[in-house]
């Protein structure tokens, strides 16, 4: 995908094949002989991990799609059937809702780390947005599998969530039938979740795709933020990148298994055990862990629809963020105001996603409205006056000095 | 049996990991933490502890509560209660299965290995007019549906110590925490006052009391043996893959492991050079140096 490639196959056949279709010059140009930066570190073997954990859902899903049975009064059963008697159904069940949360853990770092070290800035800006695309089609997908469970908190989330079409004016009501193939969440809602949910991983593949496409034009970004000079600053993929991002995913998925073998229902909510009943409204209805930042911002703000409409801004305001920031220096270790604020909206993103699992009365309304605020600030206020008014640390020349040291 | 229910979560060591739970009242007691055989990695279902509970099952709660996502053929399945196939289909022949014959007619027949056990009431509106309203939940997923607040910051310990067993902690503590109302409190007309219920008005009768079911194994016939017993039979009903999933998970964890220490021993080899920049920038050779 870059550059020329210098793939020269021994093999007769292969050299017949690569003459006909260049397959293999392309997977060598962009898995093997691809110059990476050097000195980046473990942060950036995330992407890798978000490859590996897309495929894990991807063969999980479609096995667990061959046993489940998409209807209100036998989904539930038929979850519990996979958990029972399907041969390492547990297995395989475990594997996919914990996969789930890794997805999201590991999209999550990787998301922090693009905005630390400014890897969203000219040349990448098609990068960060299909990024943002790929993130926005995972909370649907995951959002719509929560759902096929047909527990309490999968009937109740997908009321709450379909509801909040309903603040959309004049047309609200008539979207939400529309959404629901009914007039409230049933059996055809059921069915089109489980379609769209069947769906959305293959879009996600297709724009991973893109993605990485986009990555291999543009060249990865760095912990220097400066782009690579000479060969003296990259290093090839292979054996470089694949081992080390071999070896993190090794380390990622002990943490995985230990959530799937030890405690596969830390993660989830006991209601979700109940049998969905419409007729029985849990206490308290919360998403899974990794909307919860974006509920406390929809219940931080008292009218509905400005509530829906900040809680769509939150996640489409990241695809703006290429231009919002005005800095000229990517990366946050050159900033050093910058990095102080990044900081604290990564404490409001947690403390958000706190709030998210709280009653929404007394301290913690006024606190997610703090940290809403702030949450938006950053992007709309800090970002661009950053640029103007931040006095940044001098940059190496190049990579490989700040490696080595200037006397290299 | 509508539980009141309130959510808990949530946090944080460096990385989001939220867990909501079932809250109870400021006034609700907690449970306490009970010593179980399936809990940790290495836990194990006490078979002679199934087979009590299941005897209490069968005995007491039964007559109001199904567990129809159990089959027969589960009392012999392995890392359960260890009853043989025999046996389990002695208890399947002594229950009534309703079938049709031949000729399409509605009949009886007794139970098989394959049949699920059969509910106490033949539907929903049923069981809830033979219990004032409220109809008493299947217990197939019970001990997985049950459980009570942890709180900051103990659920976040809970992630590294595998503490799983709030279901049959709250259980337990649930079929013990009958007593009288402290004064003032308003129990409404055929409630039962419980610490451990939250709102503490529980539409269900205390069920078990010391003595009630006899014990063949001479375990003693208390109500902390069989309040205990009970809960870990339920915990097996709802994840009867347990013993399965901690043993396939050691085995997976010393492979990862291993094959994280060969990773790490790989990538150290494989970046020797690019990883000794002073070395290269005094223009020695790396490949000399030890690692």
């Amino acid at each position: 995908m870059s550059g020329h490639s210098t793939y020269q196959p021994q093999n007769k056949f292969l050299q017949w094949f690569e003459k006909r279709l260049p397959l293999g010059g392309l997977i060598h140009s962009s898995f093997v002989a691809y110059p990476t930066p050097r000195n980046l570190n473990y942060l950036w073997t995330f992407g890798g991990i978000l490859a590996f954990m897309l495929g894990v859902q991807i063969i999980t899903g479609v096995v667990l799609a061959m046993h489940y049975t998409p209807h209100v009064d036998m989904a539930f059963r038929s979850v519990e059937g996979i958990m029972r008697d399907v041969n390492f159904g547990w297995l395989l069940r475990y594997l996919h809702a914990n996969g789930a949360s890794m997805f999201f853990l590991a999209v999550y770092v990787h998301m922090f780390r693009g905005i630390y070290y400014g890897s969203y800035k000219e040349p990448r800006e098609v990068l960060w947005i299909l990024g943002v695309i790929i993130y926005l089609l995972m909370m649907a997908t995951g959002f719509m599998g929560y759902v096929l469970v047909w527990g309490q908190m999968s009937f109740w989330a997908a009321t709450v969530i379909t509801n909040l079409f309903s603040a959309i004016p004049g047309v609200g009501d008539a979207i939400v039938t529309w959404l629901w193939g009914g007039f409230a969440v049933g059996n055809p809602t059921l069915n089109r979740f489980y379609s769209l949910h069947y769906l959305l991983p293959f879009v996600i593949a297709g724009v991973v795709v893109l993605h990485i496409w986009a990555l291999h034009v543009a060249g990865q970004n760095n912990p220097t933020g400066i782009e690579p000079k000479s060969d003296k600053d990259t290093v090839a993929f292979t054996p470089y990148a694949t081992v080390k991002d071999g070896f993190f995913m090794a380390v990622f998925c002990i943490l995985y298994a230990w959530f799937v073998f030890y405690i596969p229902n830390f993660l989830g909510h006991a209601d979700n055990y109940i049998p969905a009943n419409p007729a029985v409204t849990p206490a308290e209805i919360v998403p899974e862990w990794y909307y919860l930042p974006f509920y406390a911002i929809l219940r931080s703000i008292p009218d509905k629809l400005m509530g829906v409409i900040a809680l769509f801004a939150s996640i489409l305001v990241l695809a703006f963020i290429p231009w919002l920031d005005t800095s000229r220096v990517r990366s946050a270790r050159y900033r050093p105001l910058f990095k102080q604020f990044f900081w604290l909206w990564v404490v409001a993103c947690v403390g958000l996603g706190w709030l998210g699992s709280k009653q929404p009365e007394g301290i913690y309304v006024i606190l997610s409205r703090v940290f809403t605020v702030y949450y938006f600030a950053f992007f709309l206020i800090i970002m661009p006056l950053l640029g103007i008014f931040e006095k940044t640390k001098p940059l190496p020349n190049s990579i490989s000095e700040s490696v080595l040291g200037a006397k290299a | 049996m509508m539980m009141k229910r309130s959510i808990l979560a949530l946090a944080l060591a460096g990385t989001v990991v939220g867990s909501a739970l079932p809250a109870m009242a400021e006034d609700q007691a907690t449970p306490p933490r009970l010593k179980w055989s399936f809990s940790g990695p290495f836990g194990k279902y006490d078979p002679a502890q199934l087979q009590r509970g299941f005897k209490i099952y069968r005995e007491v709660c039964s007559s109001c509560h199904s567990i129809q996502m159990l089959a027969f053929r589960n009392l012999a399945d392995p890392g359960g209660p260890g009853f043989s196939e025999a046996q389990a289909g002695a208890v399947a022949s002594e229950y009534k299965i309703k079938d049709l014959d031949d000729q399409g007619n509605p009949t009886e027949r007794p139970g098989r290995l394959a049949d699920t056990f059969p509910p106490p009431f033949a539907n929903e509106l049923a069981a809830k007019a033979a219990n004032g309203g409220t109809a008493p939940p299947d217990m197939s997923t019970l001990a997985k549906a049950r459980t009570y607040q942890r709180g900051f910051p103990w659920f976040v310990f809970d992630a590294f110590t595998q503490y799983q067993e709030q279901g049959p902690d709250y259980i337990t503590a649930l079929l013990k925490g009958y007593e009288d109302p402290p004064k003032g409190f308003q129990l409404p007309q055929g409630g039962n006052y419980n610490r451990y219920f939250p709102g503490h008005n529980i539409a269900m009768p205390p069920p078990l009391q010391a003595g009630q079911v006899t014990y063949d194994d001479g375990a003693p016939q208390t109500m902390d043996q069989y309040s205990q017993d009970i809960a870990a039979f339920l915990m097996w009903a709802a994840e009867p893959h347990l013993v399965q999933r901690k043993r396939i998970g050691f085995q997976v964890m010393i492979f990862l492991i291993v094959l994280t220490g060969l990773m790490y021993f790989t990538k150290k080899k494989v970046w020797h050079e690019v990883e000794k920049p002073h070395e290269i920038a005094h223009r020695q050779d790396p490949k000399k140096t030890t690692i």
